[in-house]
């Protein structure tokens, strides 16, 4: 067990806080959260700055234009970036951190080389076209349908809670390619693929969310049609090619924010001492114990890092662990923000009343709660399969 | 920089559970319960002969010469084992009271806020309280029946060895949380009702994620604290652990129904010594305090 850090990182981290300092007051002001495309434009141009820099895809692999650094670095890498208020990755969520990892773990050299560079340059941008109306934490029972013709599938159906769908340019996209009959379980017989937001059939409606703008969408998909070589992983094993994409989610994907509530915690400290509600014993220690346990949520992702860095890279069920934790951490925080700003919480204005609105969905987007608890008691304690 | 705890901090810790589960299993601490003798002064012996009090006492001074880190694993084991006793005011005795590092001493602390002190019958020495057998001190029926108590007039919280005390005693806890999750998962495995397990149960089985849940943020604010030496990390880590051994040891009671009410079960014991952790060294309340002063001077 050991916290310090080696020689290489402190240089690392160095170079970094001094690159941020310079670049983040060059940044254009911050587009307004219902500007879609001037959001899009905002994150990408970050993004591009990262890459210049060589920042970009720090702990990818190198064959996929990664620059291969351990875990740690990547961690040091959030931690500053953080810390400095750099803008997050909005946009470039899904691409980044999640439908590239898996193109980088389990897709082809070719689809590597077409889909990666993009992506961390900050051209192109994912969405996730997993769920459905009739299939959300039942995921397996998705219905759109792909029929192989020559060298495309032909799909149509629709998905629903594609956030960022608006303007990306490829989705990855979960298909069913054999129907589910009394002999086939319904996890056999789905396919990953990656599918252009531009074909011809997509259709993109924007879903109001119950902050007032328009993070998701519903997709409709008639007779679209996708080469055969956009499939990541076989015919009909998708399901397991998911479970990639789905580790990387839960394992990996919040990591970043962890830092993030724990500025805003110092922030609401400061404020607190401001108006007078530090003098409240319930306000300060409601505070006291988020520091305490947004402290060792920090802690438990350097432990679940070096955990995944000995067993090759993929997060493990311990990703579930953080996620259940992290995600009612981060609503409590929010709830004692209210107590700290009393009426004031009640101003749309102010930014982090959109937070607490969005913290709203982190015990459902990416598995509910409840469905993480069933994968902590079947898959870490062993408990038996049930209903 | 790597968290995970090194080999030799696994055979370590490995060494102490095979050492516990040989010499204070089930049968032993049932014994302890049957006689009301807590302090069992053979295994006393024997822990310090393993170097459990004196793992962090130079070597030039006859001590094993770890660190903290080692100090939370072998805490942990035995907060598991559920091991009665001035375990951690022994351990920082060691050095300062004869016999304490050999486990020859018995040695308690004031470690209670108020006028209660636990073991103090059964004490060769009090943390920081020379003379402590001619100070009048009256027992007082415990809520634990493996932590006597006694009521005595002035008992000063010894401040020096606070913040060490506050972690190993979050590192019992700890051990305590992760041994109660154990002790459900196994029940709601075996027992069953409506013809399946009542683990199959999903009522059931959230509790028991969350028992994970709770024990895994725990254990980690623990070692983090133990490797830091942080002030404000080990408030949270005893902060964290309190809860996680007592809501865990609840959680295990109701997974257990009628039986986990009764006295053959294990889980009152777990839950009754939680309760008296959670009131060492430093309480929530404290732990709370002194994470919104740490937090307001930005030490994030
Ligand atoms: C902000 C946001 C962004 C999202 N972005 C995307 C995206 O980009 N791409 C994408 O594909 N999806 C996205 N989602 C969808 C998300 O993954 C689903 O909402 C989630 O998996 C839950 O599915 P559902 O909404 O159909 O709820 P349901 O599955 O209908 O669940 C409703 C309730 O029933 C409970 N429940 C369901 N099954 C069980 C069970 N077996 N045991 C116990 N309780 C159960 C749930 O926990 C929940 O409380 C997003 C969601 C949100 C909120």
């Amino acid at each position: 067990m050991d916290l310090t850090p080696t020689e290489e990182e402190r240089e690392f981290r160095a170079r970094l806080r001094e690159w941020l300092a310079k670049v983040l007051p060059e940044l254009p002001a911050k587009p307004s959260p219902d500007d879609w495309p001037g959001r899009r434009a905002y994150d990408a141009g970050w993004q591009r700055r990262l890459y210049d820099a060589g920042y970009a895809g720090l702990h990818w692999p190198v064959d996929a234009g990664g620059q291969g650094a351990g875990p740690t670095r990547h961690l040091i890498f959030l931690e500053e970036t953080e810390r400095a208020g750099a803008p997050y990755v909005g946009a470039n969520f899904v691409g980044l951190l999640h439908a590239g990892p898996t193109i980088a773990a389990e897709g082809t050299a070719e689809q590597r080389a077409r889909w990666l560079p993009p992506v961390l340059r900050g051209d192109e941008v994912w969405c996730q076209g997993f769920s459905e109306p009739g299939a959300g934490s039942d995921l397996a029972a998705l219905r759109t349908r792909a029929v192989r013709d020559g060298d495309e599938y032909v799909v149509t159906g629709s998905k629903i809670w594609t956030s960022h769908a608006e303007v990306a340019d490829w989705c990855e996209l979960l298909v069913r390619t054999t129907p589910v009959d009394a002999d086939t379980p319904k996890h056999r017989g789905i396919t990953w693929l990656a599918m252009p937001m531009d074909a011809p059939g997509v259709t993109v409606r924007p879903l109001r969310t119950l902050a007032g703008s328009t993070e998701f969408a519903e997709m409709f998909l008639d007779e679209v049609r996708i080469p055969v070589g956009h499939r990541v992983g076989a015919e009909d094993d998708g399901w397991r090619v998911t479970m990639v994409t789905l580790s990387f989610e839960r394992g990996t994907a919040f990591v970043g924010e962890v830092v993030a509530c724990r500025r805003t915690l110092g922030e609401l400290a400061r404020t607190a001492k401001a108006n007078g509600r530090w003098d409240d014993p319930v306000v300060r220690r409601a505070l006291g114990r988020l520091h305490g346990e947004f402290g060792a949520l920090w802690r438990l992702t350097q432990w679940n890092v070096g955990e995944s860095e000995r067993s090759g890279g993929v997060p493990g069920t311990g990703g579930s662990v953080f996620k259940l934790a992290y995600s009612h951490a981060r609503q409590e925080l929010y709830d004692v923000a209210a107590l700290v700003l009393g009426a004031g919480s009640l101003a749309l204005d102010e930014e982090w009343v959109l937070d607490r609105l969005s913290s709203l969905s982190y015990t459902i987007a990416a598995g509910t709660s409840q469905i993480q608890r069933n994968i902590v008691a079947e898959r870490i304690l062993g408990l038996p399969k049930g209903r | 920089m790597d968290f995970q705890p090194t080999e030799e901090q696994r055979d370590l810790r490995a060494g102490v559970r095979g050492l516990l589960a040989a010499r204070y299993g089930r049968e032993a601490l049932r014994a302890s319960v049957e006689s009301e003798v807590c302090v069992d002064r053979d295994l006393w012996r024997r822990l310090g002969d393993a170097g459990f009090f004196a793992l962090r006492l130079p070597e030039a001074e006859g001590g094993v010469g770890l660190g903290l880190p080692e100090a939370v694993l072998v805490f942990e084991e035995a907060g598991r084992a559920l091991v009665p006793g001035p375990l951690v005011a022994t351990h920082l005795a060691a050095g300062t009271v004869p016999g304490a590092a050999a486990g020859t001493a018995v040695v308690t602390a004031s470690d209670l806020d108020g006028s209660l002190v636990a073991h103090w019958g059964e004490a060769d020495a009090v943390l920081g309280l020379p003379g402590f057998a001619s100070t009048p001190a009256e027992p007082v029926r415990s809520a634990d029946p493996l932590t006597p108590l006694h009521r005595v007039a002035s008992a000063p919280v010894p401040g020096a060895h606070r913040d060490e005390g506050a972690l190993l005693t979050a590192a019992l806890q700890v051990g305590s949380a992760l041994r109660t999750l154990e002790l459900a998962v196994r029940y709601a495995g075996e027992r069953e009702q409506f013809g399946r397990p009542i683990g199959a149960f999903q009522a059931v089985k959230h509790l028991c994620a969350e028992m994970l849940v709770r024990a895994e943020v725990a254990r980690t604010a623990v070692y983090a604290a133990a490797v830091t030496g942080d002030p404000g990390e080990t408030a949270a880590a005893k902060l964290l652990a309190d809860e996680a051994a007592v809501r865990n040891a609840r959680d295990c009671l109701q997974v257990h129904g009628g039986m986990g009410f009764t006295w053959e079960a294990d889980v009152h014991l777990h839950l009754k010594r939680a309760w008296v952790r959670a009131e060492q060294w430093r309480t929530a309340a404290e732990a709370e305090e002194l994470l919104a002063t740490d937090l307001l001077e930005g030490a994030v």
